[in-house]
C-alpha cells in the first residue's frame, strides 16, 4: 500500500512520544542548571596545581619548576619561572619552587599531556567547566594562586586516581627513607671503627685528630 | 558577470554551461551556497550555476577552516601532534589518533601489545557507529525530516560519547592512542557498559529503520540521485562507504589487515546502484557489521599490558626515514605520511584526508539534479570540514 | 607484489631513456620509492596504471615536500711530502658549495583491482625558484586533481596539464606559498595582542639554548 512506510514511521514517533512521559530512556533532557548530570571520574577540563596541605597552598606545592610541562604543552600555554632560593616542601626537603606559574586557559586545549609528563604528580586535570569571565583575555590567564588546589580537593574529584598517586608517593618516600637510613647506618659504622683513645686536647691546640694505632 | 569563462572563478571555461543563453531560455543564475549555511556540514561553499532549478555547474570552494595543520605538525613534537589530530575529523577522534599512531609506529618500529590492539578496534568500531548514526541523522535532516530522526540518532550517539568520556576524559577530543599502545586501560565495568550498549544497538537500528528506511518520501528523494559509477569512483580516489555504495568491495580493514582485523569475521556491504539511497543503506548495514565486530572483540579481548615497553613518552626521536600508514576510518581512507630527519619534530607531516578527496566527484554527482538534491548529495558524501581543510 | 627493484627493472626495460631509480628508505618502515625524472613521469604513471601485473589504478595520496638549499662543506685532505725528508704534511682544505634545493612531489599508489600496494613514486623540480614545473598526473588518476591543486597552493609547484590549476585552500589573491620552509607570515594579517603571545615568547627564551661562554648578564 502506498504510504505504508510513512505510517510505520509515524508509529515509531508515536511510541517515542508516549514513551517520553514514563520511560527515562525516551526522555533524555536534563534541565540544567537546576539538575546536573554526574560527570565520570575521568572527565578532564583545565589543569590545576596540587598542594599537599590546604592551610599552606603556596608552601606545599608539589611542583618543583622542572619546566617539563611547559616544554611538552602543544599550544605552549604554560609559563614557569624558577625561584632563586629553595624552600622546604611538604616532606621537609629543600626544593626549588615555581615563582611564576601561568596557564592561559583561553589557549589550553585540555589535552592532558602536561599531566602525563609531569614526574612529580604536581599538575592534574580539574573538572570545573563553569569558568566564564567578564573580560576576554586577562581574566583567563590563571596564575599560581588561582591554580593551586589542595590534595583533599583532588581526592574529592578523582578518588581512585588520587588514592593511587598518594600510595605511590608514600611508597617512594618510604623507599627513600629506608635508603637514607641505610646510608646513615653505613656512615656511622664507618666512623665508629675502633681507634686509640683520644687524648685531651691541649689548650689552644688545633682540633684533635684520632690517633691511628701504630 | 560572464559565465563563459572570463571570470577568475571559472578559468576552465565552464564546460557544462549551456550554449544557448537567449531571451526565451532565460539567464543562468549563479548561487553561492555557503560558507554560512545550515546544510553544508561546516564552513563550505559551493558556487552553483542554475538553469531554473537544474544544476549546470558546481564548483566547491574550500579553505575556510584551513589552519595549516601540517605546518603546525612540523613545528611540534610527535606526541604533541596527537591532540591536534583529534581536531581533524572532529567527530572521529579515536580513528584519527589510530591512523597517526599507526604511521608513527611504522616509522619508529614499535610493536603494539594485543590488548591495546583489541581496545583500538573496539574504540574504532564505536567511533564508526557514532559517525554513521550522526550521518544518517544529518542526511535525513537535510532532506527535510526536520529533526526527529536526527534526535533519535543523537540519543544513541550520546551513550557512545559518554563511554568515550568515561574512558579517555573527553567526549570528542579523546587524545587516547599513544605510540605503542593506548593511554589508559579499560576497566571491566567499562567493557560491561560497552557490552550493554552493543546488545541494545541492534534494537535501536531496527526502530530507526522502521522509522525511516521504508519511508516513501525518503526513497523518492534519494533513489536515483547522485549516481556514482564504480570505475569513476576508483579513478577519482574515492574511499569509504562512498566507494562501497558504488559497488567496489575495497575495505582497508580487509585489504591491509592492520591491527588484528584479520581475526574478525565480518562482511562488507556493497551497493548496487551507487545512488544516495545506497550510500545511506550501506552505512546502516555497516553499523550492523560493526556490532558484530564489537561483540567478537568484547568476547576475545585478552588481559595484558597496553603499551609497548620500549616506547618512550618524552623525547621520542625516530630514525630518519619515512612511512605512510592508513586505516579505514568511518569516512574513508585516512592516512598519515611522515618524513623523519632524526629530530624530535617530523620533517614533513601530511594528512591524507578522505573527505577532501571524496569531494572530487561532487560536481559530477550533482549535475542535472535540482539544487535541493545538491544538499542531499553533499550530505551523503559525508564531509567534515576539519578534515577537508585541515 | 613485485619489489621496487623489480618494478624499476621492468620500467627501464620499457623506457630505456627514462631516469628511474630506487630510493632506499632507511628506518623500520622500509617503504622504498621510485625516483622518476619529470620528463618520463607521465608515461611511467600510465604504464603503472595499465600494466596487468601491477594495475595501480588508485592514487591514494599526493604530497609535496620542500627541500631547501643545503650548504655542503667538502673537506679534501692532501699530503705534501716534506722536502727536508721528514714525515709528509697532511693539509685539510675546506670548500663550501650550496646544493640547490628542490620541491618534491610524492605519489602513493595502490591497486583496487589486485588489492596490493603501496608503490611510491617521486618527482623533483630542478630548483625552488623558477624551474618549478612538473607534469600533472591528473589525466592518469583523477584522484590527483584536488591534491595537486593543494600542492600548487601550498608549495608553488606548477603542474602542466592540470585541468583546473588554481588555489584551493588559500584565497585566490594570495601571493605566497605557506608550506615552504622559508615562509614568513605576512605583516598585515589580523592579529590581536593576547597574553598568550607574551607567554610563548618568554617560554621560547627560557628554553632557548644558552649562548656558550661568558657569564650571563
Amino acid at each position: 500500500m502506498l504510504g505504508s512506510g510513512l505510517l510505520q514511521g509515524l508509529a515509531v514517533t508515536a511510541k517515542n512520544f508516549v514513551g517520553s512521559f514514563h520511560d527515562p530512556k525516551r526522555l533524555t533532557t536534563v534541565e540544567y542548571p537546576e539538575k546536573r548530570t554526574v560527570l565520570p571520574e575521568a572527565y578532564r577540563n583545565f589543569p590545576f596545581l596540587v598542594s599537599e596541605k590546604a592551610e599552606d597552598p603556596m608552601g606545599t606545592l608539589r611542583c618543583v619548576a622542572c619546566q617539563i610541562c611547559e616544554k611538552e604543552c602543544p599550544p605552549q600555554c604554560i609559563y614557569i619561572e624558577k625561584s632563586k632560593d629553595k624552600k622546604p616542601d611538604a616532606t621537609g626537603k629543600m626544593q626549588i619552587y615555581p615563582a611564576v606559574f601561568l596557564i592561559d586557559s583561553s589557549v589550553c586545549m585540555n589535552c592532558q599531556i602536561c599531566v602525563e609528563v609531569c614526574p612529580f604528580d604536581a599538575i592534574k586535570m580539574d573538572q570545573v567547566f563553569e569558568i566564564a569571565t567578564q573580560e576576554r583575555f586577562h581574566a583567563l590567564l590563571l596564575d599560581r594562586e588561582q591554580l593551586a588546589k589542595p590534595n583533599s580537593y583532588f581526592h574529592s574529584i578523582r578518588p581512585s586516581e588520587a588514592a593511587e598517586v598518594d600510595g605511590r608517593l608514600a611508597a617512594e618516600r618510604k623507599v627513600a627513607e629506608e635508603k637514607a637510613k641505610a646510608a646513615a647506618l653505613a656512615k656511622a659504622a664507618a666512623q665508629a671503627k675502633p681507634v686509640a683513645p683520644k687524648t685531651e686536647p691541649a689548650p689552644g691546640a688545633a682540633s684533635p685528630k684520632p690517633q691511628n694505632p701504630a | 558577470m560572464s559565465l563563459t569563462g572570463d571570470s577568475p572563478l571559472f578559468p576552465s571555461g565552464g564546460a557544462h554551461v549551456r550554449a544557448v543563453n537567449d531571451e526565451f531560455h532565460g539567464d543562468l543564475l549563479e548561487v553561492s551556497m555557503g560558507p554560512h549555511h545550515p546544510s553544508t556540514h561546516g564552513v563550505f561553499r559551493m558556487i552553483v550555476t542554475l538553469d531554473g532549478e537544474r544544476i549546470v555547474k558546481l564548483k566547491p570552494v574550500l579553505g575556510y577552516l584551513h589552519r595549516n595543520h601540517e605546518k603546525i605538525g612540523e613545528g611540534t613534537s610527535y606526541l604533541a601532534s596527537m591532540p591536534y589530530t583529534d581536531r581533524l575529523d572532529y567527530l572521529n577522534a579515536m580513528t584519527n589518533n589510530w591512523a597517526y599512531a599507526l604511521s608513527v609506529e611504522r616509522l619508529g618500529g614499535l610493536a603494539v601489545p594485543e590488548r591495546a590492539e583489541y581496545l583500538r578496534i573496539i574504540l574504532a568500531e564505536l567511533s564508526r557507529l557514532q559517525n554513521h548514526v550522526c550521518l544518517a541523522g544529518f542526511l535525513l535532516q537535510d532532506t527535510g525530516a526536520s529533526g526527529t530522526p536526527l534526535m533519535y540518532a543523537f540519543r544513541e550517539r550520546e551513550t557512545i560519547l559518554d563511554l568515550f568520556e568515561s574512558l579517555s576524559g573527553s567526549r570528542m577530543m579523546c587524545n587516547y592512542q599513544r605510540f605503542g599502545g593506548c593511554r589508559v586501560d579499560a576497566s571491566p565495568e567499562w567493557l560491561g557498559q560497552v557490552s550493554t550498549l552493543v546488545d541494545g544497538f541492534g534494537a535501536f537500528l531496527d526502530e530507526f529503520e522502521q522509522l525511516i528506511t521504508g519511508n516513501e518520501i525518503l526513497m523518492s528523494r534519494t533513489q536515483g540521485i547522485g549516481v556514482l559509477k564504480a570505475a569513476d569512483a576508483v579513478a577519482a580516489g574515492i574511499t569509504g562507504p562512498l566507494l562501497r555504495a558504488a559497488g567496489v568491495g575495497y575495505d582497508i580493514r580487509k585489504v591491509d589487515g592492520y591491527g588484528l582485523y584479520n581475526r574478525f569475521n565480518f562482511r562488507v556491504p556493497l551497493g548496487a546502484h551507487g545512488d544516495t539511497y545506497d550510500r545511506y543503506m550501506v552505512r546502516i548495514l555497516e553499523m550492523r557489521e560493526s556490532i558484530t565486530i564489537l561483540q567478537q572483540a568484547l568476547r576475545d579481548i585478552p588481559t595484558g599490558p597496553i603499551m609497548d615497553p620500549k616506547a618512550k613518552l618524552r623525547g621520542f626521536r625516530p630514525k630518519p626515514g619515512e612511512s605512510y600508514g592508513r586505516i579505514e576510518g568511518p569516512k574513508g581512507e585516512i592516512g598519515f605520511y611522515l618524513i623523519s630527519d632524526g629530530s624530535a619534530n617530523p620533517y614533513r607531516y601530511r594528512v591524507r584526508p578522505p573527505s577532501f578527496v571524496n569531494l572530487t566527484v561532487l560536481e559530477d554527482l550533482c549535475l542535472g539534479h535540482t539544487i535541493a538534491d545538491s544538499v542531499v548529495i553533499l550530505g551523503s558524501i559525508d564531509i567534515v570540514l576539519g578534515e577537508v581543510d585541515r | 607484489m613485485e619489489t621496487p627493484d623489480q618494478i624499476c627493472h621492468r620500467l627501464l626495460a620499457r623506457f630505456p631513456s627514462a631516469e628511474i631509480s630506487v630510493l632506499q628508505n632507511p628506518g623500520p618502515a622500509a617503504q622504498h620509492s621510485l625516483l622518476v625524472g619529470p620528463a618520463s613521469v607521465r608515461e611511467v604513471a600510465e604504464f603503472l596504471r595499465d600494466d596487468p601485473l601491477l594495475r595501480l589504478d588508485f592514487c591514494s595520496n599526493v604530497t609535496g615536500v620542500d627541500w631547501p638549499d643545503k650548504v655542503v662543506v667538502d673537506v679534501t685532505k692532501s699530503t705534501v711530502p716534506d722536502p727536508a725528508g721528514g714525515p709528509p704534511k697532511v693539509t685539510e682544505q675546506k670548500t663550501e658549495h650550496t646544493q640547490p634545493g628542490y620541491l618534491e612531489v610524492v605519489y602513493h599508489l595502490y591497486s583496487v583491482a589486485l588489492r596490493h600496494g603501496p608503490v611510491i613514486i617521486r618527482t623533483r623540480t630542478a630548483n625552488r625558484t623558477d624551474a618549478v614545473t612538473l607534469p600533472s598526473l591528473t589525466p592518469v588518476w583523477r584522484a590527483a586533481e584536488f591534491q595537486e591543486r593543494e600542492v600548487f597552493d601550498l608549495f608553488g609547484v606548477v603542474f602542466s596539464g592540470h585541468p583546473d590549476l588554481r588555489r584551493i585552500l588559500m584565497w585566490d589573491g594570495y601571493k605566497d606559498h605557506p608550506m615552504r620552509r622559508d615562509y614568513v607570515e605576512p605583516e598585515d594579517y589580523e592579529w590581536e595582542p593576547t597574553p598568550h603571545g607574551d607567554l610563548v615568547d618568554k617560554s621560547k627564551r627560557a628554553h632557548a639554548p644558552k649562548p656558550a661562554g661568558g657569564p650571563t648578564p
